[in-house]
C-alpha cells in the first residue's frame, strides 16, 4: 500500500468520525460542568460504563454447567439484544412471508387486485402501533402479540412494493420473452419476478425498518424481555444511563440489520444499475 | 473468404425440428393489410393496403421516415399487434403471436438485465427445453461466432451498445429462427461500431441464409445491406417503391452506381420527410 492511499484512508476515518467525537466530547464537558443532574443527562463516560457492566455477565463462569462462549453472552444486554433480534426476525418472516405471494398475485393479476385493494387501502394507513390494544386483546402477553404487531408492520411496506414491482416490469423485456417464446408460467417465474426484484428487495428493506421500530414499542407493552423493555423498566429507576446505553445499542443492532440486507439487496441486484456499492 | 465462413458454419447445427423444413419461395406474405390506432374520429391509420411478398433468404429494408408504419409493419409479422384488416400469413400459415420463429432485435436491446451474455443467449434454448449439453455447445459456438466469450459472464450493464447488440443477435440466432425481424437495431450507435455491425450481420446471413426484415431510416444503411429495400409513404403507410439493389457485395458508398441509388432514393425519402416535419409543425403550432 503506497503512502499516498495510506493518507486518503486516514483522512477519510477523520471524516467519519469527527463529529461523533465533537459529540462526545462536548457532551462530556457539559455534564462535567454539573449543570444538570445526572438523572436528567448522565456523561459518555457514565453511559459507556454502564454499557460495559450491562454487557458483562453477572456470574461468574461454572466451568462444570457452561461453556465459555454462553457464559460470555449470559450478560443481560446480549440476551436483551438477542430477544429483540429474534422478534423481528420472527415478525418479518410472517409479514413479509404473507405479503410476498399476495403482492405477486395482486401485482399479475387484475381481478385479484381489484379484489384485495379497496380493503388493503383502508388498512394501510393504521399505524402497527394502534393494533397494540387489540393485539393483547387477542393473543394476551409475550410474544405472540410482539410477532403479530411486527409483522404488520413489515407486511405492507412489502405488499406495496411487491404489487408496484410487478405491475412495472419494461414492457420490452414482455416483448422480448413473446418474441423468444415463453409459456405464462416461464413469464412469471424467469422473466416478471426478476425484473421485479429491485422493487421486492427495497420493500423488504423498508419492512424490516418498520419491523425494527414495532419490536421496540411491542417490548415496552407486552414482554419481559428485549431492548424496548430494557430502557422502560430503567427508566422506572432513573438508570439515566442504563437508559441511553440501550438506546445506543438499540441503533447499532439497526445499523447492523440494515447493513446485512444492504449487503443482501446489493449480491442479488448485482445485475442493477446504479446501485450503491 | 466464403469457404472460411462455410467451414465456420459447422459449429452452427441446425434444430432438428427445422431440419425437414420446406423452403419456399415465398416465405412472408402481406396481404391488404391495414392498420388503424384509436377509435372512430380520431383514428389514425398507421398502414394503408400494404401487399408484400418476402421470398426466403431475401435481405429487406423497410425504410422511411419517422412515423411512416414501417416499425408498426414489422410489429406486425412479429405477431405482437394484428393487423386491423389484412393477412400475415409465415410459410403458409397465419400469424397470431410472436414466436420464436421470428426472431427480433430491438433497437433498445431488450437483454434481460438479470442475466448474464451467457444467460441470455442460452434462454430461448431453455425455454424450449433443450438438452443442456446442446444448449450450452450452441450457446458456446454463438459467443464465439459474436466474439462475445470474454464477455460470457458480464451482465447487459457492463457492455457498450454494440456488445449488446451483438448479444441480442446472437439470442435470436440461438433460436435458429429462419426470420430475423430487426426494429433499428443499430440505431442507437456510433458510426464505426454501426458498420462492423452491419458488416458481421452480412456475414451471419450469407451463412445462415435467414430472411431478414430490417427497419431503418438510414439510406446508406439500407442500400449497403439489403436486396431489396421497401420505401414507405408518411401517414398513412403505404408502399411507395419496391426497390432492388443489384449492387455487388460488399458494397463500397463512394462508387457511383452506389450515389446514383442514395441520389433516387434521397428524393423518395425527402418528400415524406418533408410532410412529417409539415405535421410536426402543425402540431407545434396547435400547442403553441
Amino acid at each position: 500500500m503506497s503512502k499516498r492511499t495510506l493518507t486518503e484512508k486516514g483522512g477519510r476515518l477523520f471524516r467519519a468520525t469527527i463529529i461523533p467525537i465533537i459529540v462526545l466530547v462536548v457532551w462530556q464537558a457539559f455534564s462535567s460542568a454539573h449543570i444538570l443532574s445526572p438523572i436528567i443527562l448522565p456523561g459518555p463516560l457514565a453511559v459507556i460504563q454502564k454499557w460495559w457492566a450491562y454487557l458483562l455477565p453477572p456470574l461468574p463462569r461454572n466451568p462444570l454447567t457452561e461453556s465459555w462462549l454462553s457464559w460470555a453472552l449470559s450478560g443481560e444486554l446480549p440476551l436483551d439484544a438477542f430477544a429483540s433480534f429474534q422478534r423481528v426476525i420472527v415478525g418479518f418472516l410472517i409479514g413479509a412471508g404473507l405479503a410476498l405471494p399476495l403482492g405477486l398475485l395482486m401485482g399479475a393479476n387484475d381481478k385479484i387486485y381489484r379484489l384485495f385493494n379497496p380493503l388493503i387501502e383502508v388498512l394501510r394507513p393504521i399505524p402497527p402501533i394502534a393494533y397494540i390494544p387489540l393485539a393483547i386483546l387477542w393473543f394476551g402477553l409475550g410474544n405472540p402479540p410482539a410477532y403479530f404487531l411486527i409483522s404488520i408492520g413489515a407486511f405492507f411496506p412489502m405488499l406495496l412494493n411487491t404489487i408496484a414491482g410487478v405491475r412495472h416490469v419494461d414492457g420490452i423485456y414482455i416483448r422480448a420473452a413473446r418474441n423468444l417464446g415463453v409459456n405464462q408460467y416461464q413469464m412469471f417465474v424467469r422473466v416478471i419476478l426478476p425484473a421485479a426484484t429491485p422493487y421486492i428487495l427495497s420493500g423488504a428493506r423498508i419492512g424490516m425498518g418498520t419491523a425494527f421500530i414495532v419490536v421496540i414499542v411491542a417490548e415496552m407493552i407486552a414482554v419481559n424481555s428485549g431492548l424496548g423493555f430494557r430502557i422502560l423498566e430503567a427508566r422506572e429507576y432513573f438508570w439515566s444511563d442504563k437508559i441511553i446505553a440501550g438506546m445506543f445499542t438499540i441503533g447499532f443492532l439497526g445499523l447492523g440489520i440494515d447493513t446485512v440486507m444492504t449487503r443482501i439487496n446489493n449480491h442479488l441486484l448485482r445485475w442493477h444499475r446504479g446501485i450503491d456499492a | 473468404m466464403r469457404e472460411a465462413v462455410r467451414k465456420d458454419n459447422v459449429m452452427i447445427m441446425e434444430a432438428p425440428t427445422l431440419a425437414g423444413r420446406q423452403r419456399q419461395d415465398v416465405q412472408i406474405k402481406v396481404e391488404g393489410v391495414h392498420k388503424r390506432f384509436g377509435t372512430a374520429e380520431d383514428a389514425v391509420t398507421a398502414l394503408k393496403d400494404i401487399n408484400l411478398e418476402i421470398s426466403d433468404g431475401e435481405f429487406v429494408c423497410l425504410l422511411g421516415p419517422s412515423g411512416c408504419g414501417k416499425s408498426t409493419l414489422l410489429n406486425a409479422v412479429a405477431g405482437f399487434s394484428p393487423p386491423t384488416e389484412g393477412r400475415i400469413t409465415v410459410e403458409g400459415k397465419d400469424v397470431v403471436a410472436p414466436g420464436p420463429d421470428r426472431g427480433m432485435v430491438f433497437q433498445e436491446y431488450a437483454l434481460f438485465p438479470w442475466m448474464t451474455v451467457r444467460q441470455n443467449i442460452a434462454f430461448g434454448l431453455e425455454l424450449q427445453k433443450r438438452p443442456l449439453a446442446e444448449i450450452d455447445e450452441r450457446t458456446e459456438a454463438l459467443m464465439h461466432k459474436l466474439k462475445l466469450q470474454d464477455f460470457r459472464d458480464r451482465f447487459p450493464k457492463d457492455l457498450s451498445g454494440g456488445m449488446r447488440q451483438r448479444v441480442a443477435i446472437a439470442r435470436v440466432l440461438a433460436l435458429n429462427s429462419p426470420i430475423m425481424l430487426m426494429d433499428e437495431p443499430f440505431g442507437a450507435l456510433d458510426a464505426l461500431t454501426r458498420r462492423s455491425l452491419q458488416d458481421e450481420l452480412l456475414r451471419i446471413w450469407a451463412e445462415l441464409k435467414k430472411t431478414i426484415i430490417f427497419v431503418t431510416h438510414s439510406i446508406d444503411e439500407s442500400i449497403y445491406l439489403a436486396d431489396r429495400i421497401i420505401v414507405m409513404t408518411y401517414r398513412p403507410g403505404t408502399v411507395k417503391a419496391d426497390v432492388r439493389v443489384e449492387i455487388e457485395r460488399p458494397r463500397d458508398s463512394t462508387r457511383a452506381e452506389f450515389n446514383d441509388l442514395k441520389k433516387y432514393l434521397t428524393s423518395l425519402v425527402m418528400k415524406e420527410q418533408e410532410r412529417f416535419a409539415e405535421d410536426e409543425g402543425k402540431l407545434a403550432g396547435l400547442r403553441g
